[in-house]
């Protein structure tokens, strides 16, 4: 396949259809819907499922019953949807049942604006729902990695039998950039549908999917079982990228959209001298800490920029546990930053550090 | 190389489908690019921009707060702009539309009558086109027949039927600055009509 100009928001819905989507149901909402949109004009030409359906409460519980058939389903919506949506993921979750979801986040609190965020981190990486749980939250930069992530999404979300989410924003769901396809994934044939899925039972034992346990050592089992699904995760599941670390006296810690904004102050940074490298979780649950803790080993201090009022922040501090001073640089309800300001963020770091790295490490 | 190009204009005047084509030039060159739009409410009679990218490596941010290139199809574009184009940069504008004078020494001013010629070649909704050939025509970024082959693979079918009449537009738009005598910022004139050549 040539490179072709793709919009984010189609180009995750291609790369789907390509990763053997087989059901999607939806609800419009902005700055997601052109995702939503072409699923309904690709999917029944492929004599696969679309189904838009009257809430976004339906559509995740749509997906449930269609993943609970063994069937590769999944849904997208933006920021407020996914509110409405996390009843039925905690639900799917409980269940063990694989789905790929897609927030394309918007500003928020509340019905907010339809610009551009990263405000949903906590909701996303924490469990997108009641109970112990986190489900996979993969964070592409560009559109070409949302197609990658986003073709991986259901082998990976049938592995672990977990929720995987790609956490997109407005900005990469609208932009346009050239982008490459990967070939169609033939779909699953009967023989690979998984073992638990319920496709009916003549002639065999029943078997049940659910998330009521009302014995509460039952319910503990599960919740011992997933626990121990995650740490497998947690361990094997971390994904970052690395940008001039090599030598860097700083670094940008920075995911999504802000990651690629970071890149080009990386550039520019070291037009004027500074040595600073970029860490970018692709992976925000897992997150990349081990690799990170070691990194702040080696830096004087580290900037942390985000879309929101500081989400990733607590995971960098927690990575970190003060081995290096780490600051922030955020902007919310839906302005996007702009490089010349974590520039303007990192120098103002700098002229904090004391001159000497060893008097830095007799800091209280 | 590394340029960055704000299209502004009223939605409608086709600011996005320009950028758009110079995107798809860009890609067909063998260059990065990236093109975001403003997007939401403000689009419906109100302002609409977009920033495309161009790079010979691949792109960090895909949005300037200085870009090199601002084409502005109309005065409040004009009025936003002009304070934020990169020193040594360039400004197109429509001067259909836009009837004052340049305020800045160190930025390069491209005035293209581009709703005349627009309306001279038969349809006024060819003015994004017309200041795009005058933007390619100013700054040699992308060669002319890069953004005629972006026409040819990707005018949507409804409006194929356009195809010969955009590529006069885009030849006009570049026409129009060649034969320029850029010596001095251009003259503004109270007649727009008069500014037509």
């Amino acid at each position: 396949m040539a490179r072709e100009l793709w919009k984010g928001n189609e180009a995750i819905a291609e790369a789907a259809i390509r990763g053997g989507v087989e059901a999607f149901f939806g609800y419009p909402i902005t700055p997601q819907t052109e995702l939503l949109e072409y699923m309904a004009a690709r999917l029944p030409e492929l004599g696969r499922t679309f189904l838009q359906a009257e809430s976004e409460v339906a559509a995740i519980n749509m997906v449930y019953g269609a993943a609970c058939g063994g069937v590769r389903a999944m849904t997208s919506s933006a920021s407020p949807g996914i509110s409405l949506m996390q009843e039925g993921l905690s639900y799917i979750a409980g269940s063990e049942v694989p789905i790929v979801l897609i927030d394309v986040m918007r500003g928020g609190p509340g019905l907010g604006n339809i610009q551009p965020s990263q405000g949903d981190y906590f909701q996303m990486t924490r469990s997108a729902g009641h109970g112990d749980y986190h489900p996979i939250v993969l964070a592409p930069a560009t559109i070409q990695e949302a197609i990658d992530l986003m073709y991986e999404a259901f082998p990976l979300a049938e592995k672990y039998r977990t929720i995987v989410i790609l956490a997109a924003d407005g900005s990469l769901g609208q932009m346009m950039e050239p982008a490459e396809m990967p070939p169609a994934r033939p779909l699953l044939t009967e023989a690979e549908r998984p073992s638990w899925a319920v496709r009916g039972a003549r002639g065999r034992e029943k078997r049940i999917i659910t998330s009521l346990f009302l014995k509460e050592e039952e319910l503990e089992a599960l919740n011992l079982r997933l626990q121990a699904k995650l740490k497998h995760i947690a361990e094997t599941e971390q994904h970052w990228e690395e940008v001039a670390t090599a030598d860097a006296e700083y670094l940008l810690v920075a995911f999504g959209t802000v990651g690629r904004t970071c890149k080009t102050v990386v550039r520019e940074a070291r037009q004027q001298g500074i040595k600073v490298g970029l860490y970018r979780p692709i992976t925000l649950w897992p997150f990349p800490g081990p690799r990170l803790r070691k990194l702040a080993e080696q830096v004087r201090g580290i900037l942390v920029a985000e879309m929101n009022a500081g989400q990733m922040l607590e995971d960098v501090h927690l990575a970190t546990l003060g081995r290096c001073p780490v600051r922030f640089y955020g902007r919310m309800g839906g302005v996007m930053i702009l490089p010349d300001e974590i520039l303007g963020a990192l120098h103002d770091l700098i002229a904090d550090q004391p001159a000497d790295p060893a008097a830095r490490r007799r800091e209280p | 190389m590394h340029e960055e190009i704000i299209f502004s204009g009223f939605g409608g005047q086709g600011a996005l489908f320009a950028g758009q084509l110079l995107a798809y030039a860009a890609l067909d060159c063998g260059l990065h690019v990236t093109w975001i739009p403003s997007y939401g409410p403000e689009m419906r009679g109100g302002t609409a921009h977009c920033t495309v990218v161009i790079a010979d490596e691949p792109i960090g941010s895909p949005l300037v707060r200085r870009p090199a290139s601002v084409i502005a199809l109309n005065l409040p574009s004009f009025e936003k702009y002009e304070p934020l184009v990169k020193h040594g940069g360039v400004l197109v504008y429509n001067s259909s539309l836009i009837d004052r004078r340049p305020g800045r020494a160190d930025i390069r001013y491209v005035p293209i009558p581009a709703n005349d010629i627009a309306e001279a070649l038969g349809n006024v909704r060819q003015a994004n086109v017309v200041l795009l050939g005058g933007y390619l025509a100013a700054t040699g970024i992308l060669p002319l027949a890069a953004v005629e082959t972006a026409l040819d693979r990707h005018l949507p079918g409804r409006q194929r039927r356009f195809l010969e009449s955009n590529k006069a537009a885009l030849q006009r738009g570049a026409a129009c600055v060649l034969e320029a005598v850029p010596a001095a910022p251009a003259e503004q004139t109270a007649n727009p009509a008069a500014a037509a050549d």
